[in-house]
């Protein structure tokens, strides 16, 4: 039974340790942030930190993540602070926002290193598919991302969010409270 | 809210009546309030509390927080965002208020629940916008009513009601629960307000749902999780129209994890369901890794012999052939080429294409015990999901319940709901557990509903001073049973026609089992190709560029008449429009004829689809090993006089300017022994970063209703790079997608 550290908590997956960590994380460990999208490595959605380096989720199995600090997108901030999600909203380098997980874990294991990269650095980083092509925002929010890390720049604060879990979970109508089942 | 809406009251008829006649006229139904009866229930001492539902659309809470249902499905296209802007634009709503919600699948509440063909901007400008003028006059009454003063003397602002003599106001939610009162104003007659007085139309204003999304909430249908919930995997035939002969099951049945397997027989109509196995287990990725273990025979009859090659040889049999119908057809065309000084020819082709979007097709679905498919659906059109599972499953309509969840992309894909039904038909062997359908990415290329294939010859007849005097086109396209799909047929008014005295486009078919499906820009998104690649082939013939030839042509028709089409009475081809954007486009590209030779060059093209008008100037380079750099894209659009949100407005256009170059550099579904050969992402390459232009975007805001930005900027894109690379090399691209090859 292959255990981990994720999200700064000790996990042990009671599952084939050939299981890759990506269904792992999603199916057991209820953390859906982490996106199937290819199961062959092309397409990064399945992006998470190892031990803070950016590795497609698809191609790890368990038993190799044994040990490992896992970080996933649900663990990169408490509060949606990290400057690469305030950038992504800022910039609104989001459309479907299906393929934004893992290009926000590999954009913050890139500015965790290089916190000013240059257009070809963000291209080396960043190899993530976005079949909605929101690529030239996105470059403009990786290096937004860099000043805010290198606290050359500020983003305000988002719109109050005002979310809490009920609201939350009322966009997905299969996670709303069972006493909202009257309907 | 919705609990409250449905209850029954006196005003039930009034109501029915108000649906009945709003539903005819634009897809809409505002429901009214709860009646004084049951309101007076509720009321009392938690009544401060109790959020007020005005409306299907709006409710308001004493907090003074404004929930709007979004009533059309997220696929990224920014719809959940824009259309309640138009509502609370009309409340006169402070934004920061404003949370928002899917709206429930619910037809008989809110018509029409799609997104696709670019409609939702051009079907609910007014419709929304009447369901907020509503709401704020509710709103205005009851504090008119609570002040006793006439309404006359009060104006809605930034979530307030203020009386204009002395300045006093209450808040929404201060007056909501006595405007959930108030009769519904006629939603026809209701005031609208002046542009100039826009607040929220026209502001750049984030995606509801980005703050979650870059947290990874569960947001999207393969997010969905349920109690107990179980995961499928389904494999069907790798050849299109094979049946099921025989399958041994066993080998499957033993791997650890996996729970069912078991066969569904299915039918010859590939948007229900078709012959396959499904196999349920504890997570998904052993229940598609024990499809390795299954044993089954296949049946492909005829189709099995069917492939690229045979279609492309099978086109060029039936170029030598008459075609057997007529698409357009005017003046003597014969005549005009037995007199031509010079006849330009040339055969063009473009390949099936898939869709590809993120988030793999995926469904989630329980037999309840009361009998009812509960469904969770990643679906552009649930109204189509919902009734292909009611056919399949002999259900009743009020048996299947559909939730709207976010999409990771769709692209027309998810239009046709193949893989609810399936979902449906896997759940209902295993009532009272939930079971969540996820296709594999090889599934989604292999299963796909392709734009389809198409092959055009086409010849150009110019007079002694070069004028083009006639045209003729045989176009080569794909049908099903004999019958050519919407998606591989051409609308008979596409540019050239109508234009020209002497033309004619005529066509053959080559019958298929490949699936074919609405793409992005269907049509228009091969045909720009097309047409504008020829027609700079005549330009050049006739001395000049294409855009010279593009605004003479224009300027030699008048506006064309209103027509009849998808949204009713919609505005006809207006030359003017087209012009401008052109004239527009040149200027921003810094467009200066023709440049051609040393391999970096700009090309153009222009292309009117889904009501939009955009011409775009690319400049692209070619290195000596063929590899082709787009550099810039100038892009103008008229889209009319708003542009709601420009965020959404700017990342529709970008994004579909990416795809459409991906598209023409990369993109090409195969077919091979009657199966599709490409598998994933390795050999369907679609755009990563290093392939993205600079992009510039302007806008003309001409004085028309808004129209709808998802798919008119793709069209021209294609030509306008495949244009540029004949500027840039003299190679002229008749194929898609581009051969690296031809270009060394």
């Amino acid at each position: 039974m292959p255990s981990m550290t994720v999200n700064e908590r000790p996990i042990r997956f009671d599952m084939d340790p050939e299981t890759p960590l990506l269904w792992a994380l999603r199916d057991a460990a209820n953390l859906t942030g982490t996106k199937y999208g290819c199961g062959n490595g092309d397409c990064g959605a399945c992006m998470v930190l190892v031990d803070g380096e950016a590795l497609r989720s698809c191609l790890i199995t368990i038993a190799e993540a044994e040990g490992r600090q896992i970080t996933t997108i649900e663990g990169l901030s408490r509060d949606r602070s990290h400057p690469v999600q305030q950038a992504m909203v800022a910039e609104q380098a989001i459309q479907c926002g299906f393929c934004t997980p893992g290009i926000v874990i590999a954009a913050a294991a890139l500015i965790a290193r290089n916190a000013d990269p240059s257009d070809a650095d963000i291209k080396q980083a960043i190899p993530n598919l976005c079949r909605c092509g929101v690529y030239p925002r996105l470059i403009a929010a990786v290096k937004r991302a860099g000043r805010v890390a290198r606290r050359v720049e500020r983003i305000s604060a988002a719109p109050a969010p005002g979310i809490d879990a009920r609201d939350a979970a009322a966009s997905v109508p299969a996670m709303r409270p069972a006493d909202e089942d009257s309907r | 809210m919705s609990e409250q809406i449905e209850q029954r009251g006196p005003q039930l008829s009034r109501r029915g009546l108000l649906r009945a006649g709003v539903l005819a006229g634009g897809g809409l139904a505002l429901t009214a309030s709860l009646p004084m009866v049951a309101r007076a229930a509720v009321t009392g001492a938690g009544a401060a509390v109790q959020p007020a539902t005005l409306n299907a659309y709006v409710t308001i809470g004493a907090d003074n927080i404004i929930t709007i249902a979004a009533k059309n499905p997220e696929v990224g296209q920014g719809i959940k965002t824009m259309l309640p802007m138009l509502i609370a634009e009309e409340m006169d709503a402070d934004w920061d208020m404003v949370r928002i919600e899917q709206a429930e699948f619910n037809p008989a509440k809110y018509g029409m629940q799609l997104a696709g063909g670019s409609f939702s901007t051009p079907m609910n400008w007014i419709p929304m916008r009447q369901v907020g003028a509503a709401t704020r006059a509710m709103l205005v009454q009851a504090a008119a009513l609570r002040w006793g003063v006439p309404v006359a003397g009060l104006k809605a602002e930034k979530g307030k009601i203020v009386e204009i003599s002395s300045g006093r106001s209450l808040s929404f939610g201060d007056v909501a629960a006595d405007a959930a009162l108030v009769p519904v104003p006629d939603l026809a007659s209701v005031p609208l307000k002046a542009d100039k007085d826009f607040t929220i139309i026209g502001r750049s204003i984030a995606g509801i749902d980005s703050q979650r999304i870059v947290e990874g909430k569960p947001i999207f249908g393969v997010d969905t999780m349920l109690p107990g919930m179980r995961y499928a995997a389904f494999e069907r035939a790798p050849i299109f129209g094979a049946k099921l002969v025989s399958a041994n099951l066993d080998a499957a049945r033993a791997v650890p994890g996996v729970e069912d397997v078991f066969v569904l027989e299915g039918g010859d109509n590939p948007e229900l369901l078709v012959d396959g196995v499904a196999i349920i287990a504890k997570n998904w990725w052993i229940a598609n890794k024990a499809r390795e273990q299954l044993e089954i025979e296949w049946d492909g009859g005829q189709w099995a012999s069917h492939s690229t090659a045979g279609y492309d040889a099978k086109a060029q049999e039936l170029f030598g052939q008459a075609p057997t119908s007529d698409i357009a057809v005017s003046g003597d065309v014969d005549a005009a080429f037995a007199a031509a000084a010079k006849v330009v020819e040339a055969d063009y082709s473009y390949p099936f294409l898939a869709h590809v979007p993120m988030e793999p097709q995926n469904c989630t679905s329980l037999l309840r015990e009361d009998g009812v498919m509960e469904m969770w659906a990643p679906t552009q059109m649930p109204q189509a999901g919902h009734g292909g599972v009611c056919q399949q499953l002999g259900l009743a309509p009020e048996k299947v319940v559909v939730h709207i969840t976010r999409m990771g992309g769709g692209f027309g894909r998810r239009l046709t709901n193949d893989f609810m039904v399936q979902s449906a038909a896997i759940a209902a062997k295993k009532p009272g557990v939930p079971i969540q359908l996820i296709w594999s990415r090889q599934d989604d290329l292999r299963s796909d509903f392709y734009r389809p294939g198409g092959y055009h010859r086409l010849r150009a007849a110019l007079d002694e001073s070069g004028k083009l005097t006639g045209f003729d086109g045989h176009f080569v396209t794909f049908s099903t049973g004999g019958k050519v799909n919407f998606n591989a047929a051409m609308g008979g008014k596409e540019f050239p026609i109508h234009f020209l005295d002497n033309l004619r486009y005529r066509q053959s078919a080559i019958d298929t089992r490949v699936p074919m499906g609405s793409l992005r820009a269907p049509q228009s998104n091969a045909l720009s190709f097309v047409q504008q690649s020829f027609l700079d082939e005549v330009a050049r013939e006739q001395g000049r560029d294409l855009p010279a030839l593009m605004l003479e042509l224009l300027a030699s028709r008048d506006e064309f008449p209103e027509e009849n089409g998808f949204l009713g009475k919609q505005p006809g081809f207006s030359p003017k429009r087209a012009t401008a954007v052109i004239e527009k486009a040149l200027q921003m590209g810094g467009w200066e004829g023709r440049t051609d030779g040393n391999r970096r060059a700009k090309g153009f093209g222009f292309y009117f689809s889904h009501l939009g008008y955009f011409a775009e100037v690319v400049e692209a380079s070619v290195d000596a090993r063929g590899q082709v750099s787009v550099h810039n894209v100038w892009a103008a659009g008229d889209v009319g006089r708003h542009i709601i949100n420009p965020f959404g407005a700017m990342n529709q256009v970008e994004g579909a300017i990416i795809d459409g170059i991906g598209q023409a550099l990369a993109l090409a579904v195969q077919i091979e022994s009657g199966a599709v050969v490409q598998s994933n992402f390795h050999d369907y390459p679609i755009p990563r970063i290093p392939a993205t232009p600079q992009i510039e975007v302007e806008f003309i805001k001409s004085d028309n209703d808004p129209t709808g930005l998802g798919e008119p900027a793709l069209p021209p894109v294609i030509p306008a790079l495949t244009n540029a690379i004949f500027a840039a090399t003299g190679k002229r691209i008749r194929s898609l997608p581009i051969d690296k090859a031809q270009l060394v």
